[in-house]
């Protein structure tokens, strides 16, 4: 296995961008992400994408952004484990490297959420359609029923929950690619509509449109084009059932502690040499489990660990530096590279208002549906 | 959702009819073809006990477009009495009243319907016991 690196990154603003298409998307993207590496070719791509199939109708993904790309003939995939697809589009992307196969590598993620479709319905397809779905389950439902069984057993309060979205979107009113770049308070998250109880509309990420890209190289290139060395440490996935009701616990996301597990096996590292990370909130109640699946807070005290600041920019562990999903938005296939995006930023020192000092070793962890897929990378800047 | 794919998850729908491990003992349902746990490839058949007990739930505001007319509903997941866990609405009652640990039994429902004007599709749905 050969060490990869990113040399480069690139996304578009996050939100209801009626101006560009699907395709528009990806490439203003990777076009960036070009541009920001300093390459003049690639040797393959790796486009994640939910169910483009479903909310424009689009499939045979690759082959159609390597054309709009101008990068066509080159080998193109498209990679799918529902919103982690993004993330898993990097892990592709280094397998190629680290193989040997490929020096050049794009990878990224793309959705176009806001064309019209039954947003509901095309995420729910995530979920387990015969036993979940059929009943009426959507994906704010799934992430209540953990919630509630989390607050049940651990004593995990709604002011917890609520606090996850006041630092999210405190971090990203200082994003200037975040859909929803503004403050809330605690009370305006628990007094806002319910969409699952406990969950309100304050407690979900948005519907959004958006594209990420990430340029991986092989060391020598990463040298040669004299680009600082951000490698990748730890790059693992793993599975769990897709239906919640088949896990033995129900608030365990145990694809979450495997893949974190075996990514920082690979590093060599532990849990607290993590400067900063990027985490899957697609709900509150996420990023509370996730806390503790990573090894950050201690089984059923992830929303105590919040409520003291350990998670805020200012903590001991910054968590969402970019807003998250919470509040950057979550088009569903780039979420996992644009996690990605923000931890290499966060590493070179371009993360304007919100940089996080010295840092030197981030983590993103991208999760597929309720928790039955998740992708944990581990960036570190070698430089200093 | 096209009537084959109907047709063939009756057995579960309307009959509540899991696979019991051969090998392990452990109950699946909906059956599977190879244990999750002990490895064994060899099911016979048990159907589910109707009774149990409510481990989390929540009350669906916004829904998928085919259970858009009945917001708000519950739904649950609920522990059988031989520990088989199932997903399903709980109707009949108050919502906002449901608690973790109630006791519900399952019962024979329509479910939705398939597409505009399509067959009615059917199924289990719990109520408080």
């Amino acid at each position: 296995m050969r060490d990869v690196y990113i040399i480069g990154c690139g996304m578009t603003k996050f939100g209801e961008i009626w101006e560009s298409s699907f395709r528009d998307l990806f490439v203003e993207a990777g076009l960036k992400a070009i541009k920001d590496a300093g390459v003049d070719h690639l040797d393959s791509m790796y486009v994640g994408t939910m169910t483009s199939g479903l909310f424009v109708g689009q499939e045979h993904v690759g082959a159609l952004m390597a054309d709009y790309l101008g990068m066509a003939p080159i080998p193109a995939v498209r990679v799918e484990s529902a919103c982690c697809s993004g993330g898993l589009a990097v892990r592709m992307g280094f397998l190629d490297i680290a193989s040997g196969n490929s020096d050049i590598v794009l990878a990224g993620g793309v959705e176009k959420m806001n064309d019209g479709a039954d947003v509901t319905f095309a995420l729910s397809t995530a979920a387990d359609q015969e036993y979940e779905c059929y009943h009426g389950v959507t994906f704010p439902g799934l992430y209540a029923m953990i919630a509630r069984a989390h607050m049940h057993r651990y004593g995990t309060t709604r002011d917890q929950l609520a606090q996850v979205a006041v630092k999210n979107h405190f971090n990203g009113s200082m994003n200037p690619n975040a859909q929803f770049p503004r403050k809330v308070t605690l009370d305006q998250v628990k007094n806002a509509v319910l969409v699952a109880d406990p969950l309100t509309v304050l407690d979900s990420s948005p519907v959004s449109d958006g594209g990420a890209c990430i340029i991986l190289a092989s060391e020598e290139v990463a040298k040669r084009l004299q680009k600082p060395m951000i490698k990748i440490v730890g790059s693992r996935v793993a599975t769990d059932s897709l239906a919640l009701d088949q896990r033995d616990d129900i608030t365990a996301l145990n694809a979450v502690k495997v893949s974190a597990e075996l990514a920082f096996k690979m590093a060599g590292l532990k849990p607290s040499d993590i400067d900063l990370a990027e985490v899957h909130d697609c709900f509150t109640i996420a990023e509370i489990c996730i806390l503790e699946e990573l090894g950050f807070a201690e089984r059923g005290k992830g929303g105590l660990f919040t409520e003291q600041g350990h998670t805020a920019l200012t903590g001991k562990i910054p968590i969402n530096t970019s807003g998250g999903l919470k509040s950057k938005g979550h088009p569903v296939g780039a979420t996992g590279a644009a996690q990605v995006v923000e931890i290499y930023e966060q590493l070179t020192g371009k993360s304007g208002e919100r940089q996080i000092k010295n840092a030197k070793i981030g983590l993103a962890q991208n999760m597929g549906g309720s928790g039955a897929s998740s992708v944990v990378h581990i960036l570190k800047n070698l430089n200093n | 959702m096209p009537s084959p794919r109907y047709r063939r998850e009756m057995p579960q729908r309307y009959r509540l009819e899991a696979g019991k491990c051969k090998g392990c003992g452990k109950i699946f349902f909906p059956p599977r073809l190879i244990c999750n746990k002990c490895g064994s490839q060899n099911f016979e058949q048990v159907i589910l006990p109707e009774k149990g007990k409510i481990i989390t739930f929540t009350i669906i505001r916004v829904a998928p477009a085919q259970f858009e007319a009945e917001v708000p509903y519950a739904i649950a997941i609920v522990e059988l009495e031989n520990g088989v866990r199932i997903t399903t609405q709980v109707v009949d009652c108050d919502p906002e009243k449901l608690e973790i640990g109630n006791s519900v039994k399952l019962i024979f429902r329509k479910i939705q319907k398939e597409g505009k004007t399509g067959i009615i599709l059917y199924g289990y749905k719990a109520v408080l016991a």
